[in-house]
């Protein structure tokens, strides 16, 4: 059952070859056999969800199933789930069973997801490669000594070894699509505003967004469609129709403009990575696409835009962790001071500490003007270079990473060689557009990945070029040998 | 841009974190290795530009003033390191 797509699951459980408990008994058993070698879980759920699976299948039992009732699902740990721990991968909320669900995960149960757990992430989602979580590195299913990626890289590695058939995650400068692409597997990061965010714990306001890891771009239509939609209680969420995802997939490619950023092709993208982008995009071709020769000209400034925005956006929000109404309070404080700074220095990483204090300092007096009010003028400059491209062409493509996945440890102590890893995503969070990663090849054993970025809203078609190329290849169904 | 000891101090303390002592130089060599990493924003021209605070360019929504949420004290308290009757407890703050 492992080796199907989320699609397929949903048709073996109308055509009733498999209920929904054994089909979630059979994703539980897998998590057992194989989790201990990834770490893709922090928590898993594994009594609500034989009594989530035994509801469904009295749903369907009474012909009341809907396209989705029934099927497994991981979450990521930025999502409250009510009454499960929903830990961020910190220690400061290690302790934390959140009294509510985020909407996400409300939309997701009603459409008939059952939740089989929750899976790692770097700490706060602040991390390329999953290593700075609090309950240690989740592992990549293609390569053992490899990183997933990050920061949703429990899920993108457990759709990866098929230990969940899909999974949400988020994405604030490439934390869905550069672990899809590390793991070989499809990830899609709406347009902000599309996905509600409440009930996610919010990192970077103004960049976070919600999205999902499928083993294809039909999977991934299957979950937008269930978890889009206007949130009165999100204040950014965009009252705008959630469209059919799965109506159009087939369409026809013929005609489309697909352009090439000169700038994604530069110096510092391995040369077999961009061996297998360029072969994709050669495939386009033959299904019709037009390619031209595009350019970005500030994208060397999205990734020091980026680490001035997200750590000013993080630190004021991750002030709420105060040790007074919620997560990690230390032993025995002799004053509120002393609270504040041993719960928040004891129950924070490194990474987390570094990115509080950069923001913290590019907001202080003298220095707001020089970082952050600079930041989000190139912002916008970065923002209307994509406003231009999409004048020109329909969809841009390059690489969603510049290399394969690397090892553990390899980057972990320079902060600067880690946040290179996001170079092709991050400009993606300034703007606000909409982007996938889908597999389109191997080097040395390990996934790369084709990034697809859209213009706003644009979501439709962007899983409909997806599709278009996974039905002629299949590079997003293979699996690690070891998990098959 | 070079953080020295001094001001990582300042600027734990402004963020209200504990910093032990002996890792107070990483975080000065990390940090400005950030912060230098970023300078190079400040050669760009961006004269005439405005500043972009969010990708959506919409004012903040509003909604009527009711009361849409029933109380939940004692189900958000539960996640509390420390409550009583109803309230949460801090270390003494006035004398």
């Amino acid at each position: 059952m492992h080796k199907m797509t989320l699609a397929q699951l949903a048709r073996g459980l109308h055509d009733g070859e498999f209920s929904s408990l054994e089909l979630t008994e059979h994703f539980l058993k897998r998590i057992e056999q194989y989790d201990e070698q990834l770490n893709s879980f922090i928590t898993v759920t594994g009594e609500t969800a034989r009594e989530a699976a035994k509801a469904a299948d009295a749903r369907r039992a009474q012909g009341q199933a809907g396209l989705l009732t029934g099927l497994p699902l991981a979450h990521k740990d930025i999502f409250n789930t009510r009454g499960v721990k929903t830990s961020c991968g910190s220690r400061m909320l290690d302790n934390y069973i959140a009294p509510y669900d985020a909407t996400v995960v409300e939309k997701m149960r009603e459409a008939g997801f059952v939740m089989l757990g929750k899976t790692n992430m770097d700490e706060f989602a602040m991390g390329s490669s999953n290593e700075t979580s609090f309950y240690g590195p989740v592992r990549n299913p293609w390569h053992l000594e490899y990183v997933p990626g990050g920061s949703s890289g429990g899920s993108a590695a457990a759709v990866a070894a098929r230990l969940a058939p899909a999974a949400t995650g988020t994405d604030t400068g490439g934390s869905i699509r550069q672990p899809a692409a590390l793991c070989g597997v499809t990830g899609l990061k709406p347009t902000y505003g599309r996905v509600s965010r409440w009930g996610m714990i919010a990192f970077a306001s103004s960049l976070d967004q919600g999205g999902v890891f499928g083993a294809s771009a039909e999977d991934c239509a299957l979950l937008l469609g269930s978890m889009a939609g206007f949130d009165e209680r999100d204040s950014t969420s965009i009252d705008r129709t959630v469209e059919d995802y799965q109506s159009s997939l087939e369409n026809t490619l013929e005609g489309l403009r697909i352009g090439l950023p000169k700038e994604y092709f530069a110096a510092g993208l391995d040369a077999g990575v961009a061996e297998r982008v360029h072969a994709a995009i050669r495939h386009y071709e033959t299904l019709g696409a037009e390619i031209r020769d595009i350019s970005l000209p500030n994208s060397q400034l999205a990734a020091p835009v980026y680490y001035v925005v997200a750590p000013a956006e993080c630190s004021s929000n991750l002030s709420r962790f105060d040790g007074v109404r919620f997560g990690h309070r230390c032993e025995d404080p002799k004053d509120l001071v002393d609270m504040y700074m041993r719960s928040r220095g004891e129950g924070f990483g490194d990474e987390v500490k570094r990115r509080i204090m950069v923001g913290t300092y590019a907001l202080s007096a003298g220095y707001y003007d020089a970082y952050y009010l600079k930041a989000q003028q190139v912002r916008r400059l970065i923002s209307n270079d994509f406003a231009a491209a999409f004048d020109e062409v329909d969809v841009i493509m390059g690489p969603t990473a510049p290399s394969p996945a690397f090892k553990i440890g390899e980057k972990s102590d320079d902060p600067i060689e880690m946040y290179l890893s996001d170079i092709y995503t991050i400009a993606v969070n300034l703007a606000g557009l909409p982007g996938m990663s889908i597999p389109v090849g191997e080097v040395d054993g390990l996934p790369v990945g084709l990034q697809l970025i859209g213009n706003y809203w644009s979501e439709a078609r962007l899983l409909n070029i997806a599709h278009r190329y996974q039905q002629d290849t299949d590079w997003h169904l293979r699996m690690p040998d070891v998990f098959v | 841009m070079s953080l020295d000891i001094e001001q990582v101090e300042k600027i734990a303390w402004l963020a209200r974190l504990q910093i032990e002592a002996e890792a107070k130089a990483d975080y000065a060599r990390n940090l400005s290795d950030i912060l230098d990493f970023v300078e190079q924003l400040s050669r760009i021209d961006t004269t005439g530009v405005t500043p972009m605070a969010h990708p959506q360019d919409l004012p903040q929504r509003l909604r009527a003033d009711e009361v849409t949420e029933s109380d939940q004290r004692e189900l958000f308290q539960q996640v509390a390191p420390a409550v009583e009757n109803g309230l949460y407890l801090v270390p003494k703050v006035i004398e």
